[in-house]
């Protein structure tokens, strides 16, 4: 919709031989333009995934150990989150729009819902993972239930927590280029630019990449992160 | 921005007066939807399922099962039907390349998985017990792994649908056109569409979901 609204300037003609001619990969193009659009984009991308990440793991962990803790806690809310994670992006933007209008609250809404199902799911397998031979030995050694959680159940389920972590890290990036349906933000908005205008090759390659490189360092970082935080991790 | 004052909660008192109204609309988007995702769906379970299973069964491709799963997460749908316009051009063969190429990532990673973790010990006596390698495949390793077979067509489903939403943007024709579209059919019809989409995601879950659960039922009483 906001697609529709702003002013439709074709820069055909206007560039070099390599722009005029649709080139796939027009170097001037891309030095000219990193300052005023691919840069900012990749800002803001980073901006929205980061947020919905951050807080995702904050709701899923709470939620996390509410499930590990009460049975009766865990199905309703896995279904829940299952459910959320089945609508399909676009859809559930668009259903949050007359609730939140076109602005970021609207896409972090969204990606946050899109993160809670396998951070959640992650959480708890790996809390449930802990052998009850080794919370015995806990016990045993005069740890109190919270000691017991902090020291051995949470490094315990570590693992499988960075894991989720991954996963849905590269996902939200993935899934952020289809914020720019709601919001001229992130690296989507190049894509859509480019897709309404001219469909100017280089635009759609470059920010494209941009967003699949910025999900594969991302999923990188973390294993770094996993190998020094959690040396007992292996992480695949 | 003066287009986010017009959204107000009673919108979708709006959009609910709409599908009545528009039956006939939006079953054929529905309809258009449908068909372009079982295509695109169907040449990935093809292309995908054997591989899969294959792979999993030789113990071979680790490497590829992840790599490919990695890659099927970081490559956004809006990018991959954008590059496709490019080459493909728009219409129904570049919404299917798209479509396929991020529905085979989960069918063969849990393919791959599933066979791959079936416990080697049971696989070793059904070998003793002079079954071929292809009967171990079909008899013992795809049953007790279909569960992770079918969450991974079940996310694969879901993937498609969403996508085939996005591919509006491609003259895709389901009902991402109208989500799209809103001049024409007004913020009640984008409403409506993207409902019916939900709906669409939703009612595939449940489907292979009750497949799932017959599947592991049937199998109850053998184990």
């Amino acid at each position: 919709m906001i697609l529709a609204s702003g002013p439709v300037i074709p820069d055909f003609g206007s560039g070099s031989s390599c722009e005029v001619s649709n080139g796939w990969f027009c170097t001037e193009w891309i030095t000219g333009h990193w300052g005023d659009t691919l840069q900012p984009a990749l800002l803001q991308h980073v901006e929205l995934s980061a947020v919905a990440v951050a807080v995702g793991f904050v709701i899923a962990s709470a939620l996390a150990v509410a499930g590990f803790r009460k049975r009766w806690v865990d199905a309703p809310v896995g279904s829940f989150a299952d459910f959320l994670y089945t609508i399909p992006s676009l859809a559930l933007f668009e259903l949050l729009v007359p609730l939140t209008g076109l602005t970021e609250t609207t896409v972090e809404i969204a990606l946050v819902s899109y993160t809670l199902l396998i951070l959640y799911r992650n959480m708890v397998e790996g809390l449930r993972s802990v052998p009850d031979e080794v919370l015995e030995s806990a016990r045993g050694m005069g740890l109190t239930r919270l000691q017991t959680f902090v020291r051995v159940e949470l490094p315990l389920a570590a693992p499988a927590v960075l894991a989720g972590l991954r996963i849905t890290t590269v996902s939200t990036i993935s899934i952020a280029t289809v914020a720019a349906f709601v919001i001229p933000k992130g690296l989507g908005y190049p894509i859509f630019t480019a897709i309404q205008q001219n469909l100017f090759k280089t635009e759609i390659l470059v920010a494209g990449g941009l967003a699949v490189a910025l999900a594969l360092a991302a999923d990188a970082a973390l294993v770094l992160v996993a190998r020094l935080a959690v040396p007992w991790s292996r992480a695949r | 921005m003066t287009l986010a004052d017009a959204f107000t909660p009673g919108t979708f008192l709006d959009a609910l007066r709409f599908i009545p109204h528009n039956t006939g609309l939006l079953l054929s988007k529905t309809g258009d939807q449908v068909e372009l995702s079982f295509a695109a769906l169907g040449i990935a379970l093809v292309l995908a399922l054997p591989l899969g299973l294959w792979l999993g069964h030789r113990h071979r491709g680790l490497t590829l099962a992840l790599g490919v799963s990695t890659l099927g997460r970081a490559l956004p749908s809006v990018v991959l039907i954008a590059f496709g316009i490019t080459v493909l051009g728009v219409g129904f063969w570049n919404n299917t390349v798209a479509l396929v190429v991020l529905a085979v990532p989960p069918i063969l990673t849990n393919a791959y998985f599933a066979v791959d973790g079936v416990d080697r010990d049971v696989v070793e006596a059904a070998r003793g017990m002079g079954l071929s390698e292809t009967q171990i495949l079909f008899r013992i390793e795809l049953p007790l792994g279909v569960a992770l077979v079918v969450a991974g067509i079940r996310i694969a489903a879901v993937f498609v649908i969403a996508t085939a939403t996005i591919a509006a943007i491609a003259g895709g024709g389901g009902l991402g056109d109208v989500i799209v579209n809103q001049p024409t059919y007004g913020l009640a019809g984008v409403l409506a569409a993207a409902l019916c989409v939900a709906a669409l995601a939703f009612l595939a879950a449940l489907a292979l979901g009750l497949v799932h659960k017959a599947v592991m039922r049937r199998q109850a009483p053998r184990t």
